[in-house]
């Protein structure tokens, strides 16, 4: 409850157009040229000094690219993307690879505590949380700085920048990269795999339990760039690991590219539990400027009795196109989605999960909390499937959405498909508004109209915030009221 | 205490209040009573700050300070409470939870602290069991799959811990069998002071059996067309309302 008084305070002191994040830090950076072609994916390349084999892998990517065409199947509605007007690579000067804490240019450091998130390990371990996170920085096209790398290596984790472990772990990197999602599966994560930039690689060895939480901070900072992250996640048998992404970016004025790709892999009796709190920069109330999130997101259920969990807190972004999947390969496996989806002003949603049953006795549950507020649009687009061979395969998905004002929508939009007359699929589905009822209730009781908003938007996403890591579910919880704010008439 | 001067007020073009006036001095009870669609119910919408009706004319002053102006959760601060007839349900927000949060809520407005988790969990369990209510059912989101009966009892304890200076009951008694009537008057009647006062809406002079009224008021299209001592609501019971009404009309 301390949170949502927080939350209160937290709204009181913005102004309605106000996002927290929005500054820029006046920094060097190194770009690649403008436009994107070969030389250009050579030039990234090169620039990380690849073994021919990913040069040749990006190559291979760029060239199915230009055979492909944009998806147009989402309910989001955007001007055409012009590909050859932006960055694909742009990293702070001083950063000419990778360093010790103690190297990292200072302004740098300044702006990941202005965001909240420290990088200096001491400043971590005299946090009052207790908990303590390792934390891999991403700043534009380049990781700045990973945290507790050493302690981690203790248990036989690796967890360090992509763009590292190409190096350090090539036979890992070159077995699983593109190993869930291939180089062609879709439009933007075909380009992801030509031009990607950084992101974080994790591999937690067999029997180990990760000893903290793992978290990436993505923040993108240069204008007209695109940022184009890829994370790789491995989790060998028997093995459990907690991850959590974070992301902010600029307020500016013209629209910004995120094209990212996360792939995870659960081994047998393997556990990966993956949480995003996404907060790019949503555009203003008119809907100028904002990030275009286009992200492809799939975990594989490798192994038998494997697990992966996707939760999410999707509030930032001008336009999300975004359906974090599981492949439910081993038998008994088990894939789970969370997701609060919140969208105001003008922003676009349309996001969902996959979950594609393939062994047996594989579960799944999904549920999805959509909150529309403002002029935004906010589509649940989901699809369960259970194979011919799947059988025992269940399903359970629950999809909520709540409206806030006459100018926004809603939609549901499930696939459902069985080929295996043994799976159990159950779809719930409701739509509902706040009423002046409720409204009308709290505030005699003495909470203003934002406060009531908020309590009663936080008792509708109560499930899945449930499913967050503790430190990051009163963060989400603030970030909903921030979010929500100016949209009580 | 709380003054009702000359009260207009529409819903939809729909005048509803027609120059109601109706003043609850400080230690008294008064009693409203009248025929179905009199406009009872509306009437403690307004005094409370419901959006939906437009006050045309008219004042309604709660210590002397003219409340119309004020968003609900400020008259709220400034002491006043309505039981509501229908209270309503709020998933996924327990009970607990929004107690806390409207008494903080509260005190904030009116520049004070916040309450302490442990003396928070203090009041409301001794508040709690005077009312039978189960710390179970606190855990409970808010009034989601309460019986009619756990709800007004719920309403009556949200009263004992907001305080207030002034309560309204809008026919609390509905829908309540004898035990749970005398429990929830029971828990009226222990707020009863020197200093606070009540406006108890009902149909039926049942309820008045335990909250004994000072005066009560009989309302009819908008507005008052009768008031007398608790003698008169026996006289309703006995009677009915036609012949008042017809006389009045």
């Amino acid at each position: 409850m301390a949170a949502v008084l927080e939350t209160l305070e937290t709204v009181k002191s913005v102004d309605v157009d106000a996002y927290k994040y929005g500054f820029v830090t006046d920094i060097e950076s190194d770009r690649a040229p403008k436009g994107l072609n070969e030389d250009i994916v050579r030039f990234i390349s090169a620039k990380k000094n690849e073994p021919s084999w990913l040069t040749e892998w990006r190559l291979d990517a760029y060239r199915r690219w230009l055979t492909m065409e944009e998806p147009t199947w989402a309910r989001v509605d955007y001007p055409k993307i012009d590909y050859q007007d932006l960055y694909y690579y742009a990293a702070p000067k001083s950063m000419s690879g990778p360093k010790s804490l103690d190297e990292v240019d200072p302004e740098l450091l300044r702006t990941y505590e202005k965001l909240g998130i420290p990088l200096r390990e001491r400043e971590v371990l005299a946090g009052v949380q207790g908990a303590r996170v390792a934390v891999d920085a991403v700043f534009d096209s380049v990781s700045v700085a990973t945290t507790f790398r050493e302690e981690l290596a203790k248990s036989g984790v690796i967890f360090c920048p992509i763009s590292e472990a190409v190096h350090s772990h090539p036979d890992l990197v070159k077995k699983y990269l593109g190993s869930v999602v291939p180089v062609t599966d879709n439009y933007f994560a075909s380009l992801n795999s030509a031009v990607f930039s950084d992101g974080s690689f994790v591999y937690i060895p067999p029997g180990v339990r990760c000893p903290m939480e793992l978290s990436t901070y993505f923040r993108i900072n240069e204008q007209n760039t695109g940022q184009f992250e890829r994370t790789l996640i491995i989790a060998d048998k028997g093995s459990y690991v907690s991850y959590l992404e974070g992301c902010t970016a600029p307020k500016r004025d013209e629209n910004q590219l995120h094209a990212a790709v996360v792939e995870l892999i659960a081994h047998d009796d393997a556990e990966i539990k993956y949480s995003t709190v996404q907060n790019w920069y949503p555009g203003d109330s008119e809907g100028r400027g904002g990030i275009y999130n286009f992200v492809t997101k799939r975990g594989d259920c490798r192994g038998a009795n494997s697990k992966i969990s996707w939760t999410q807190v999707e509030t930032g972004s001008a336009i999300t196109w975004k359906y974090p999947s599981c492949i439910l390969r081993g038998d008994n496996s088990r894939g789970e989605f969370y997701s609060i989806a919140i969208s105001n002003g003008r922003q676009q949603v349309d996001s969902g999960t996959k979950m594609l049953h393939l062994g047996k006795n594989t579960t799944s549950r999904i549920i999805s909390k959509g909150i529309s507020a403002g002029r935004s649009s906010n589509t649940y687009r989901g699809q369960v499937f259970a194979h011919r061979k799947a059988s025992g395969a269940r399903n359970f998905t629950n999809c909520d959405s709540l409206l806030i004002g006459n100018a926004c929508g809603a939609h549901t939009v499930p696939y459902v498909e069985s080929r295996n007359p043994s799976a159990q699929f159950e779809h719930e589905a409701t739509t509902s508004k706040i009423s002046e009822d409720q409204l009308f209730y709290c505030m005699q009781r003495g909470l203003s109209a934002e406060e009531a908003t908020a309590l009663i938007v936080n008792g509708f996403v109560r499930d899945v915030l449930q499913q967050l890591p503790m430190e990051f579910a009163v963060e989400a919880q603030k970030l909903i009221a921030v979010s929500l704010e100016g949209s009580v008439g | 205490m709380l003054e009702i001067k000359n009260l207009h007020a529409e819903i939809d073009g729909k005048q509803i209040l027609n120059g109601l006036t109706l003043s609850v001095p400080a230690g008294e009870v008064a009693a409203i009573m009248g025929p179905n669609g009199s406009g009872k119910s509306t009437l403690s919408y307004i005094v409370a700050g419901r959006s939906d009706y437009t006050v045309t004319a008219g004042e309604v002053l709660l210590n002397g300070e003219n409340i119309l102006e004020l968003p609900p959760h400020e008259r709220a601060a400034r002491g006043l409470f309505l039981a509501f007839q229908y209270p309503v349900e709020i998933p996924g927000v327990t009970t607990h939870t929004f107690l806390r949060t409207a008494m903080n809520a509260q005190r904030k407005t009116r520049g004070e602290e916040e309450l302490k988790t442990a003396d928070f969990i203090k009041i409301m369990r001794a508040a709690a069991d005077k009312l039978s209510i189960s710390q179970e059912m606190l855990r409970r989101p808010l009034n989601v799959g309460f019986s009619g009966g756990e709800k007004k009892r719920l309403e009556v304890l949200q009263m004992t811990l907001l305080e207030p200076r002034f309560g309204i009951l809008d026919e609390t008694d509905s829908g309540l069998d004898i035990d749970a009537l005398r429990v929830v008057s029971e828990g009226v009647n222990s707020l009863r002071s020197k200093e606070r006062g009540f406006l108890v809406i009902t149909h039926y002079q049942r309820l008045l059996d335990y909250i004994k009224p000072d005066s009560v008021h009989v309302m009819s299209q908008g507005r008052i067309i009768k008031s007398g001592g608790p003698d008169l609501a026996l006289e309703l019971e006995k009677h009915g309302y036609r012949d008042i009404v017809a006389s009045a009309a």
